[in-house]
């Protein structure tokens, strides 16, 4: 195996340009995923995970662009690669799935019609063999009777079903690498954990590597390698699921993980982040997470932290670090060395 | 905050074998009942916080809005505070008592009125307050309750975040000083680090003042964590019912274990160590439920006698509910 990371980005800054001005979605992200790795990003609405993969993809709105940075996907750079590049790579190289199943699909096509279509956009695969590979796929998500489905509508299919025929159409090019934008989100507990327990087995078949975006920490407890948590479009801290979760290390991750249920907190006071999520349109020039902390100091609200390399696996951008002595290397280093964990 | 109840203590809320269905038109000229809510029976206790769990399509909201009439029930009996609901004027007196708290922040509240009208409009309604001054008191007074800054209530509803939007939803619930509050899902369309400050709100105005809770979400952390009980329902029908804990832990319905199980802990090791019982197949459609037991066509249990009939909703332990024909097996 290579050493050189699948998928590396650096300093991605994507905006959208809106009547009221610059909104600045994703701000200075820069990050590893390595082969066969499932990588989590998590954050709460607003706070540019979704922007970040659809800057990966260049799947962004007409009034959004990537403004400065670099994605490179096995070292080919795709920002201003051009349409034609980036067409030879969607669906065959990084595939995507969305949230909302109920809405990802054409209501006025079969199912099959459109995996078939799928397939023969990205291979050379004539009409009959497109089907066969169509109705291979369904078998692999465990769709029953498959040939049967590959001739029904939409609407004839549960929403767990409608995402599942989504990872078949997705996986359909072997892509290297499958983002899964809140794929479960729309479903219920148990369908989830269907969905969920699916693409960790297609992930050990297949070995592509997974982005994997999500607002629900139990959902990265249960599916990542490592783990991004975000805030107002920059990058708070990123490093194993281990490291973040037991030994978190920015103020807005460790609120994060202090205001969630669990079992032990019943009969107890959860403790919340307070204040509101920050206008993006009115960024502040410290650290995005200040207005909110618990324990900002002068220096938080002054001046932006840069992301501190805290082990081999774990990094974090919070000035409580510094001043407890742990950020060691310095910017120059990381930015070298990338967010990478092998 | 572990709460006591007096066992002999007479319930708020006395639900009795609830029915609630729905014609829905299936051909020209034919229409079909779906049993949203099929023979549900259940009681809250003063000041208890019952929390109603199930997948969408269970008929968990159906209950919600069928207690507070919303719906007129098809059979069955609702007793609010020893009184059986019965007569239109019982209904409006029920309402005085009885409110509600809705999912969506963003729809569940008129955009073309200002936060003061809209805490306000149950007050006119049931004509609460003696004159303008009074009302804007209460209104006011209603706003710092929740957590809003008081001098925001000429401002519209689209001005405010998501949060903000739900306190003003709630502000509005407590308008009447009631005694019960239906809240339906009024956390999941959150963040996390506000879905948080919200439930603390419901916590502490429950503490101070004596309100009892029927709390419907999907989320069972977030159930688990608020709630003294937990009903489980599946397909119009109520499942499972027990000490919060106990459903957590010991869950003894077939359904309420995988539902459990496949819960996402947010602690790696544990959602790694974490045995899923994943269910195979989807819910069934309520207007074709299978015969007997609801949830035998995806019970990994289940025996010949589950299609025969619908298993008695009875109890096995002190408080604890079951509807299951082969508990006793398991």
């Amino acid at each position: 195996m290579s050493t050189e990371p699948l998928l590396k980005v650096r300093d991605l800054h994507t905006s959208f340009f809106t009547p009221a001005g610059e909104v600045k979605a994703v701000n200075g992200v820069s990050f590893n995923l390595d082969r066969g790795k499932v990588l989590g990003i998590v954050g709460e609405s607003g706070s540019g995970k979704s922007v970040t993969a659809y800057s990966i993809m260049q799947i962004l709105a007409s009034t959004g662009k990537i403004v400065s940075g670099s994605i490179k996907l096995d070292g080919q750079e795709l920002v201003n690669a051009g349409e034609s590049v980036m067409k030879t790579v969607r669906g065959n190289k990084i595939s995507i799935i969305f949230q909302d199943p109920m809405t990802s699909l054409n209501p006025t096509y079969t199912i099959g019609h459109q995996l078939i279509e799928a397939i023969m956009l990205h291979t050379d695969r004539n009409k009959k063999e497109a089907w066969d590979r169509a109705v291979e796929m369904l078998q692999l998500v465990n769709v029953n009777e498959p040939q049967k489905r590959m001739k029904q509508y939409p609407y004839e299919f549960s929403g767990g079903m409608r995402q599942r025929v989504m990872i078949a159409m997705a996986l359909a090019c072997e892509p290297d690498i499958l983002i899964a934008d809140e794929p479960t989100t729309a479903l219920d507990v148990t369908i989830q954990a269907q969905i969920l327990e699916l693409m960790r087995s297609l992930q050990e078949q297949l070995g592509m590597a997974i982005i994997m975006i999500t607002h629900d920490l139990g959902v990265v407890a249960q599916m990542c390698d490592e783990v991004i948590v975000m805030y107002a479009g920059s990058i708070c801290e990123q490093g194993t699921a281990d490291e973040i979760f037991y030994n978190p290390k920015h103020e807005y991750t460790k609120g994060l993980m202090r205001s969630i249920p669990t079992a032990d907190t019943a009969g107890s006071k959860l403790h919340p982040i307070t204040g509101t999520p920050i206008d993006l349109l009115n960024m502040p020039s410290g650290c995005p997470f200040a207005p909110r902390c618990d324990n900002a100091m002068k220096i938080c609200i002054k001046e932006r932290c840069e992301r501190m390399r805290l082990n081999e696996y774990h990094f974090s951008a919070c000035w409580m670090n510094v001043k407890d002595g742990m950020g060691q290397a310095s910017d120059a280093e990381q930015t070298e060395k990338g967010g990478g964990t092998k | 905050m572990s709460k006591i109840f007096d066992a002999n203590e007479q319930p708020l809320v006395d639900v009795r074998h609830l029915k609630q269905y729905f014609n829905i038109n299936v051909g020209p000229l034919r229409s079909k009942p779906l049993k949203a809510v099929d023979d549900v029976s259940f009681t809250i206790r003063k000041g208890e916080t019952l929390g109603l769990v199930g997948e969408s399509g269970c008929g968990k909201t159906t209950v919600g809005r069928s207690i507070l009439h919303l719906y007129q029930p098809t059979d069955g009996e609702v007793e609010f505070a020893g009184k059986l609901i019965r007569s239109k004027a019982d209904i409006h007196e029920l309402r005085k008592k009885a409110t509600m708290v809705f999912q969506d922040p963003y729809s569940s509240l008129n955009p073309r009125m200002t936060v003061s009208d809209i805490i306000g409009e149950p007050l006119d309604i049931h004509k609460m307050y003696r004159n303008k001054a009074e009302r804007e008191e209460r209104i006011l007074e209603l706003m710092e309750r929740v957590g809003l800054n008081s001098e925001h209530a000429s401002r519209y509803a689209h001005e405010f975040s998501g949060g903000q939007r739900q306190r003003i939803g709630i502000a509005r619930a407590l308008a009447l000083r009631p005694d019960f509050i239906v809240c339906d899902e009024p956390v999941s369309a959150l963040d996390v680090s506000i879905q948080a400050q919200v439930i603390n709100m419901f916590v502490e105005l429950q503490e101070q003042m004596g309100l009892t809770y029927l709390f419907i979400a999907h989320d069972i952390l977030v159930v688990r964590h608020i709630s003294d009980r937990i009903a489980v329902m599946y397909l119009g029908k109520m499942v499972e019912l027990a000490d919060a804990a106990v459903i957590y832990d010991q869950p003894l319905h077939p359904y309420t274990r995988s539902l459990m199980s496949a819960v996402p802990q947010p602690d790696p090791k544990i959602a790694r160590a974490n045995r899923r019982i994943v269910l195979s197949g989807d819910i069934p459609s309520p207007l074709n439920a299978p015969s007997g037991c609801p949830f035998r066509t995806r019970c990994p249990h289940a025996a010949p006698c589950c299609a025969e009939s619908m298993p008695e909703f009875k109890e096995v332990a002190s408080g604890h509910f079951v509807a299951c024909h082969r508990v006793n097996e398991l």
